[in-house]
């Protein structure tokens, strides 16, 4: 074998295993020691769970071998971001209030997995409670960027960003409230992807702020990402905002290409702010899109300076709420120091939350206390349904939006953790997907002189993630077959 | 000025338990009384990453709530969260409903001994019940997740209620709707029939309203009308000696009939509503409200019509049967058996009410036998006092009350000779009283009757043995 098992896209996997010239277990167990090798100064990881990960391959090998129809990932090694519940595995949000919650239950998205007979390596690290744009917010660990391990992996999904970039599993899950999965995955130079609000259950991901998280895949390339999607995408009566319609195949027409599409370029996107290599780079892409024959198309989104401060209002609003739960009571971590019942509350969460959360946790109370709803959760709601008039404004002539991921390439471990607001800014060019709800996907289009990879952002109108995928692959296929770079 | 000079203003909130198989977000049971923790799942007890989902019989029962108090039902509604800390709340947040609740702007019409009286009800909204903390005896606080996410409608009146009495008409009224419409059962015992009550008082006269107090999870009609009577008094008194009214919670000791203060204004909560983002709006179509609509049975006002108009009851005793769905039921069955129909009204009225135990409505004597002592005493068989002791052994074993009557001649003395004996008896041992009433005191001649039925042993007549008196001393 030429190719080294873990530096296979997952489409071969599935051919390979399909076709009998490698097991589960020796992917498996291949991954095991990437894991062993990359750990020491990546940690991706917050936990690794290799003796139930070995036993679910040779299981899946055992019914291959019975000749059980399987699922096509089935017995493909995945981690999954520590924000999305795992029965009987450890469930921490990268947070030490649950340091030690294991759930009874299992998330809709791996309940989905499991039947199709995934191998889970392990819970991957993030920024706390996904709250975060470097990884360093999590309370256990630093995760480095693989390209370059000084480097920040992104965030809030660093983990699994990181460890696909590492090897250190075929395809993993993140969460994107505002930018977690995209950004990371920019950082990296591997493919993720933000799906449709309501497209993938929320059920059993441990919410941020619950009108904009979405999980999605990290993978190595486009189609992976499609074949990911197909698995995860679907209706599902546990969470009410899931919508209910068809999903079809995603990796359908994915070969289509672009002729004909009107692609957008809001300008406000590529304005002042911007790192001058990352534009540069990034409107090569838009360049080689004309190339592939599509319609480059100048646009406007006057509502991009409102975007960012409506998503902090918003997103820390109902983190407020949801986060409320993490009281020291039933589970989690119970300070010590305590003496009644309001003290409980108190030091528990002042000694489990870390202070990125408790900043958003106070400016999210602030924002929906009686006196100030008006002037800011209501306000930022107002905002929002500008933000999806521009968006469907741009719609109605073009077919896809592209931007920059983000104003940057990956920075520096350290470099930014004491200026929040600076970390904040690092968003714009993601939250109104998420403020919107629509679908984004972010792919490697670059690397800047340092080497560091720079994404692309692809915008799509709702549930429309096949043109992404189809847009997303004509590129990445133009790029192996020797085009610009 | 006096105590006479204020009125109290009364708003009610009522909690009913909605009687749903299941919990308002989960698949957990609603029932009563199981044993601690066994009727909970990760979804109730606010596990993390879980997610609630409507249960649509909710809705159905609220709106059906709503359209029996004459409210207007929403076509757009939708669910809010209410943040507060407190261990029986898992979530750390109250799934209810703010600014647009489900039914809005109804009343019902009460009738006290003052007359009727039309009490306005703000709104009707769902939401879900906590838990419950279970104090241990040697300390420590245990919790109980069995209740958190049982559905609850909450309803709450217009401060139009001026006294103990149209409080507890209006309960009753409110009570009885629900039972009939058959949303909840309505227990006030084991808490799924709730009230809190805000009360300010002012002199009367005066449009503004003074500043309220809240009591909170009241749950015996007797405990509220004690409650408000103190608290009313307190207020007073507390406004006559130039203190001020402090907004705030105020808890009633039912041992000591009192209220304390639990909780000043500054120390409330600020709830952070917000609409919760995990749940869709509600949307209420035409088609969906008719199919209610049409699911309404006969309410407690269209009995009362009934009861005035076909059994010549007056509209209090038509208002006091009706409001207990259990008794007017009692009562229809007897009914129909009797003639004597306002007779019967009195029977329940006064001495069944009198036998029943503080809220409940559970009569041991069937409806034919209280029928037939009713047609007892309409056919001048027994009189009214030996009904009273006939009635107390029925309640004892349920039996024909002709039985008893028979067992224990009990029957009436209709016999005027044998009257006018018993008459010249006590006439004769009275001559102090036959002056009295010679002289113009009246009263005297209702101790002469009271002296005949005690030689009768209370079977005597008494109209009959007045109108001897009378003529034997003209």
């Amino acid at each position: 074998m030429s190719k080294q098992l873990t530096s296979m896209y997952v489409s071969e996997l599935i051919e390979g295993l399909e076709t009998k010239q490698f097991s589960s277990v020796e992917i498996t167990k291949e991954y095991l020691s990437k894991i062993d090798e990359k750990e020491k100064s990546v940690n991706a990881y917050i936990t690794i769970s290799a003796d139930k990960a070995l036993e679910k391959a040779k299981e899946v090998d055992e019914k291959r071998q019975a000749g059980v129809k399987l699922a096509p990932i089935a017995g493909i090694p995945v981690g999954i971001k520590d924000n999305i519940c795992t029965n009987g595995i450890r469930t921490t949000c990268a947070s030490k209030i649950l340091s030690n919650f294991i759930p009874v239950y299992d998330a809709t998205v791996m309940e989905k997995l499991n039947k199709d007979d995934i191998v889970m390596l392990g819970k991957l690290n993030m920024d706390e409670f996904a709250m975060g744009s470097t990884t360093e917010n999590s309370a256990f660990k630093k995760t480095s960027n693989p390209v370059n391990l000084e480097y920040v992996p992104g965030g809030s999904s660093g983990g699994s960003a990181a460890a696909v970039a590492a090897e250190e599993a075929a395809f993993t899950l993140g969460s994107d409230t505002g930018g977690s999965i995209r950004q990371p995955a920019a950082f990296c130079g591997v493919v993720g992807m933000k799906p449709t609000y309501g497209t993938v259950s929320r059920y059993g991901l441990i919410a941020f702020a619950s009108s904009l998280d979405q999980i999605g895949p990290v993978t190595k390339n486009v189609r992976d990402s499609a074949i990911v999607l197909n698995a995860i995408t679907g209706h599902d009566a546990k969470d009410s905002t899931s919508v209910n319609r068809a999903y079809s195949d995603y990796t359908k027409g994915i070969e289509n290409g672009v002729k004909g599409l009107k692609i957008a370029l809001p300008k406000e996107y590529f304005a002042e702010g911007i790192n001058e290599e990352v534009k540069t780079i990034v409107l090569n892409a838009a360049k080689q899109y004309e190339k592939l024959g599509a319609q480059i198309v100048e646009v406007s989104m006057s509502t991009i300076d409102y975007s960012l401060p409506a998503y902090y209002v918003i997103s820390s609003a109902e983190a407020s709420s949801n986060l409320a739960r993490f009281d020291g009571v039933k589970y989690g971590l119970r300070s010590e120091n305590y003496s009644n019942i309001d003290e409980l509350y108190k030091m528990s969460r002042s000694e489990g939350f870390g202070d990125e959360v408790k900043r958003r946790i106070m400016l999210g109370s602030f924002a929906l206390s009686s006196g100030y709803y008006d002037a800011y959760y209501k306000k930022a709601l107002q905002v929002r349904t500008l933000v999806v008039n521009d968006f469907n404004n741009i719609f109605s002539t073009c077919d896809v939006i592209l931007s920059p991921v983000a104003p940057t390439v990956a920075f520096k471990l350290g470099e930014k953790t004491t200026n929040p607001l600076e970390m904040y800014m690092g968003d714009i060019y993601t939250v109104p997907v998420n403020i919107a709800g629509l679908p984004a996907i972010s792919l490697p289009c670059g690397k800047d002189s340092k080497g560091l990879p720079v994404g692309m952002q692809l915008i799509g109108k709702p549930f429309r993630e096949a043109d992404l995928l189809r847009t997303a692959y004509a590129y990445e296929q133009d790029i192996y077959m020797g085009g610009a770079k | 000025m006096g105590i006479k000079d204020y009125e109290m203003v009364i708003g009610l909130e009522v909690h009913v338990e909605l009687k749903t198989k299941s919990k308002i977000f989960c698949g957990c049971s609603t029932e009563f009384g199981g044993d601690p923790n066994t009727q909970c799942c990760p979804i109730c007890m606010g596990m993390p990453g879980t997610l609630p989902v409507l249960n649509g019989k909710v809705v159905d029962y609220a709106i059906k709530a709503g359209l029996a108090t004459n409210c207007t039902i929403a076509s757009f509604s939708k669910q809010d969260r209410k943040n507060y800390f407190y261990p029986d709340l898992p979530k750390a947040y109250q799934i209810s409903q703010y600014d647009l609740p489900l039914c809005e702007h109804g009343f019902l019409d009460i009738e006290s001994e003052s007359g009727s009286k039309r009490i306005g009800i703000t709104r009707i909204h769902i939401e879900e019940d906590a838990g419950k903390l279970v104090h241990k005896e040697n300390g420590g606080t245990l919790i109980d997740y069995n209740r958190c996410g049982v559905p609850l409608i909450e309803i709450v009146s217009e401060p139009d209620i001026r006294s103990a009495e149209e409080a507890k008409a209006y309960l009753q009224k409110l009570r009885a709707i629900m039972l009939y419409v058959d949303v909840s059962d309505c227990k006030m015992n084991e808490g799924s029939f709730r009230c809190d009550v805000n009360l300010s008082v002012r002199k009367i006269g005066e449009e503004k309203l003074g500043t309220r107090t809240e009591m909170k999870n009241l749950n015996s009609f007797q405990f509220i009308s004690n409650a408000i009577e103190f608290e009313f008094q307190r207020q007073v008194q507390a406004v006559e000696n130039g203190e001020e009214i402090v907004q705030e919670t105020r808890r009633y000791d039912q041992t000591t009939k009192k209220t304390f203060s639990m909780r000043k204004k500054e120390d409330a909560h600020d709830y952070r509503y917000f609409p919760d983002p995990d749940l869709m709006p509600i949307i209420i179509n035409a088609d969906k409200l008719q199919e209610i609509k049409i699911s309404i049975p006969q309410l407690p006002d269209e009995r009362k019509t009934i009861y005035m108009s076909e059994y010549g009851l007056t509209p209090y005793d038509a208002e006091q049967l009706v409001n207990i769905k259990e008794i007017a039921d009692y009562f229809e069955s007897a009914a129909k058996i009797t003639s004597h129909h306002k007779i019967l009204a009195n029977l329940i009225l006064s001495e069944i009410f009198r036998l029943l135990p503080q809220d409940s409505f559970d009569i041991p004597i069937s409806p034919a036998n209280l029928a037939n002592l009713t047609n007892l005493i309409g056919d001048e068989i027994v009189n009214s006092s030996t009904a009273k002791k006939v009635i107390q052994e029925m309640w004892i074993k349920d039996q024909d009350p002709q039985g008893i009557v028979n067992e224990q001649g009990l029957e009436q003395i209709n016999d005027e000779t044998i009257l006018e004996e018993y008459v010249t008896e006590v006439l004769n041992k009275n001559k102090k009283s036959v002056d009295d009433y010679l002289s113009g005191k009246g009263k005297a001649l209702q101790a002469m009757i009271g002296q005949t039925m005690a030689i009768t042993k209370g079977k005597g007549n008494p109209t009959k043995i007045q109108k001897i008196l009378m003529e034997r001393l003209k």
